[in-house]
């Protein structure tokens, strides 16, 4: 019993990461239609600004965790308005190779100034203690807590604000809504901005939790938060985190029920079938609104 | 009609310039390929074994050269990077030994990359030697089982490591269960994942757990919370250095007691900059000790040091090693020929290398050398036993 509480503890914490990137993906899509693969990138971004920013000055976590989200944010909108935005009307397929070239400048610029693998200070005092015979420890809490805030605050914002419904709008029918008033180039640098911010949180969090920093780091969780997006059915927000905490949950699943060689294979095909039964995801839908 | 002008004139420059100086390499220097990993997952490997081969080169140059029939010739040396990825390999040892031109191969250091470059090297019959390769597959034709006739590799292989490290955990720890956790994907950590089970098991201990994961993985949560469930008395971690730090430090916050134990993949000194606290007191196999070293070993370490401003690691001297014996081979040859170089290998009775001696016997690629086991103490790494095969 014990044993499957440590493990669900876990997923929640696997989870919770993939989710926080998921979103940025879905956001994006809703709004634009268009795969932000530069988003895992922006990730990276945010766990190396996180340790350079720390190394130059001792600042308290929290402190270093908002001012990362400020900087990831200012870089999720200078890439929509270097790279994304004089191909808006371009052909799909050109926007799609924009973002994957545009995560690859990212990367390589990082690994240049960067090619070694850092470790990451400890800013967080994590004390594990036990809870009901389950070794847990204030990090994995603390990540746990900011991502569930963070997500319930960005459900919030949508529903509620205007900016919200901006983007709501923009996201039914990005033609006519200009015509109401909607600054829809403000609506697009706002969505990328939100977009930063979580990853930049993500990077920061995750980097704490596994304290290695590497250029690559962000390619592999990137594409896994990428499949979250898209079984919650990309464009819904609801969906992106659902699908974060499954992709989680899956992973940790198969480990404890086989081999863990097997690992990425079930999980991967199970995810498949999800595709089979719900092609637009668990939440999306052609006909429902999307963000 | 401008723009296509221009280009011509510009490409046919360029390879005007590049026939003259290809055509004045060849008619003096011996060219000497490396094959590395400056960047991609392991680049402290790669940067290490470039080091230790441009000093080595660097040496050999400042003393006139290397004799060969009577002559002194300097050596040039023409570096390729892999980027630790196995199809790059061996597009670097395609170019390095056909467009190149080079006489031998050193490298690539990793056996996902060593294994990929050494059938090019088989198929272009040109002489090649891996430095850190431990991977059984690099001097092994996996399919037939027969040696490979041009690859050599410079340290012993993962058959010996395991067998080292499983009688090491037996009877040294005197742990009778132990967990593997290792990486799938990768060549090396494979082999040595399943190699350590079978020689474990055979000497009487039991696997507790059997555990994998991929590479670029970095939360190893639901992998350790099955291994501590089957409470193993040690770990070993047949993985590279950059996961290493990861998994240890998880383990840590699992609640996880166990000793660790791991292979040479371990050595790069950036281990314990990126592990601390929780590699303390932890066993792994190595190929050399800096604290019993030879004189030749002493003043390499110094001449490194002095250059490059920190001290070796093991890929250094394998390479540093890989380089010498490979010159050693072609002065015994007495002319540039592949097929006159790959006959001379064999038959170099033995090489006293910083990292010890080694030989080869006829009809394979792996060298007899001896092993170290070492531990980590307050952050460097403690010699502990010697183990011979």
């Amino acid at each position: 019993m014990e044993y499957f509480a440590q493990q669900a503890i876990n997923a929640i914490q696997l989870g919770s990461i993939y989710a926080l990137i998921a979103l940025g993906y879905s956001l994006v899509y809703g709004v634009l239609s268009m795969m932000n693969f530069a988003h895992g990138d922006v990730f990276m971004v945010g766990a190396f600004a996180c340790l350079l920013l720390v190394s130059i000055f001792p600042v308290p976590f929290i402190v270093a965790l908002l001012a990362v989200m400020v900087i990831t944010a200012l870089l999720g909108v200078l890439i929509e308005r270097v790279a994304y935005r004089p191909l808006r009307n371009a052909p799909k397929v050109s926007a799609i190779i924009t973002a994957l070239g545009c995560g690859l400048v990212i990367q390589n610029t990082t690994l240049s100034l960067s090619p070694y693998p850092r470790p990451m200070p400890r800013l967080f005092e994590s004390v594990p203690f036990e809870f009901a015979g389950v070794t847990m420890n204030t990090l994995q809490l603390f990540i746990i807590g900011v991502s569930a805030g963070l997500m319930v605050a960005l459900d919030f914002v949508i529903r509620k604000t205007d900016w919200g419904i901006a983007l709501r709008a923009t996201s039914c029918d990005r033609t006519t809504v200009p015509l109401m008033g909607v600054p829809v180039n403000r609506v697009i640098s706002i969505t990328f901005a939100v977009g930063g911010t979580l990853a930049g949180a993500a990077g920061v969090l995750y980097s704490q939790a596994y304290p290695v920093v590497g250029a690559s780091m962000g390619a592999l969780i990137g594409w896994k938060a990428f499949v979250a997006a898209v079984i919650g059915g990309i464009g819904n927000v609801r969906g992106a985190v659902l699908g974060g905490y499954i992709l989680g949950a899956v992973e940790v699943a198969t480990v404890v029920a086989l081999p863990s060689t097997w690992r990425d294979l079930i999980a991967y095909s199970l995810l498949l079938v999800i595709l089979i039964f719900k092609p637009h995801g668990l939440l999306g839908s052609p006909v429902q609104q999307k963000v | 009609m401008k723009l296509p002008l221009i280009l011509a004139s510009v490409l046919s420059v360029a390879v005007l310039a590049g026939c003259g100086k290809k055509a004045a390499d060849s008619s003096s220097a011996v060219r000497i390929g490396l094959n590395v990993e400056l960047t991609g997952e392991l680049p402290a490997v790669g940067a290490s074994s470039k080091n230790a081969v441009e000093l080595h080169v660097a040496q050999i140059n400042a003393a006139g050269g290397i004799t060969i029939g009577g002559k002194k010739v300097p050596l040039e040396l023409v570096i390729g990077d892999n980027g630790a990825k196995a199809d790059q390999a061996a597009a670097t040892a395609q170019r390095l030994l056909s467009q190149e031109n080079v006489l031998v191969m050193v490298g690539p250091n990793a056996s996902s990359c060593a294994i990929p470059a050494s059938e090019i090297a088989e198929s272009l019959k040109a002489p090649m030697i891996s430095p850190w390769s431990t991977n059984p597959k690099t001097t092994v034709n996996a399919q037939t089982g027969k040696s490979k006739t041009y690859v050599l590799r410079g340290c012993f292989t993962d058959l010996f490591q395991a067998g080292v490290l499983a009688k090491f955990t037996l009877t040294d720890l005197k742990a009778k269960r132990a967990a593997v956790l290792f990486d799938v994907a990768s060549e090396a950590p494979n082999g040595q994942a399943n190699l350590y089970k079978e020689t474990f098991e055979k000497l009487g201990g039991v696997i507790s757990s059997f555990e994998t994961y991929t590479t670029g993985d970095r939360d190893f949560s639901a992998q350790l919370t099955k291994i501590k469930a089957s409470n193993p008395d040690v770990i070993f971690l047949p993985v590279y250095y950059s996961d290493v730090p990861l998994i240890t430090q998880q383990a840590r916050q699992l609640g996880i007691t166990a000793q660790f134990v791991g292979s040479d993949a371990w050595s790069s000194p950036e281990i314990v900059k990126l592990g601390g606290a929780a590699l303390e007191s932890a066993y792994f196999c190595n190929h050399y000790s800096t604290e019993i070293a030879t004189p030749a070993a002493k003043k390499f370490m110094a001449d490194y040091e002095a250059k490059y401003g920190h001290a070796p690691d093991d890929v250094a001297a394998l390479s540093y090693d890989s380089v010498g014996f490979m010159v050693k081979a072609i002065e015994a040859a007495g002319v540039a020929d592949r097929e006159a170089v790959r006959v001379a290998l064999a038959s170099i009775p033995s090489y006293e290398g910083v990292t010890g001696a080694m030989h080869f016997t006829p009809g394979s690629g792996d060298p007899v050398k001896s092993a170290v086991i070492l531990q980590i103490k307050g952050g460097k790494f403690v010699w502990v036993a010697n183990a011979t095969p």
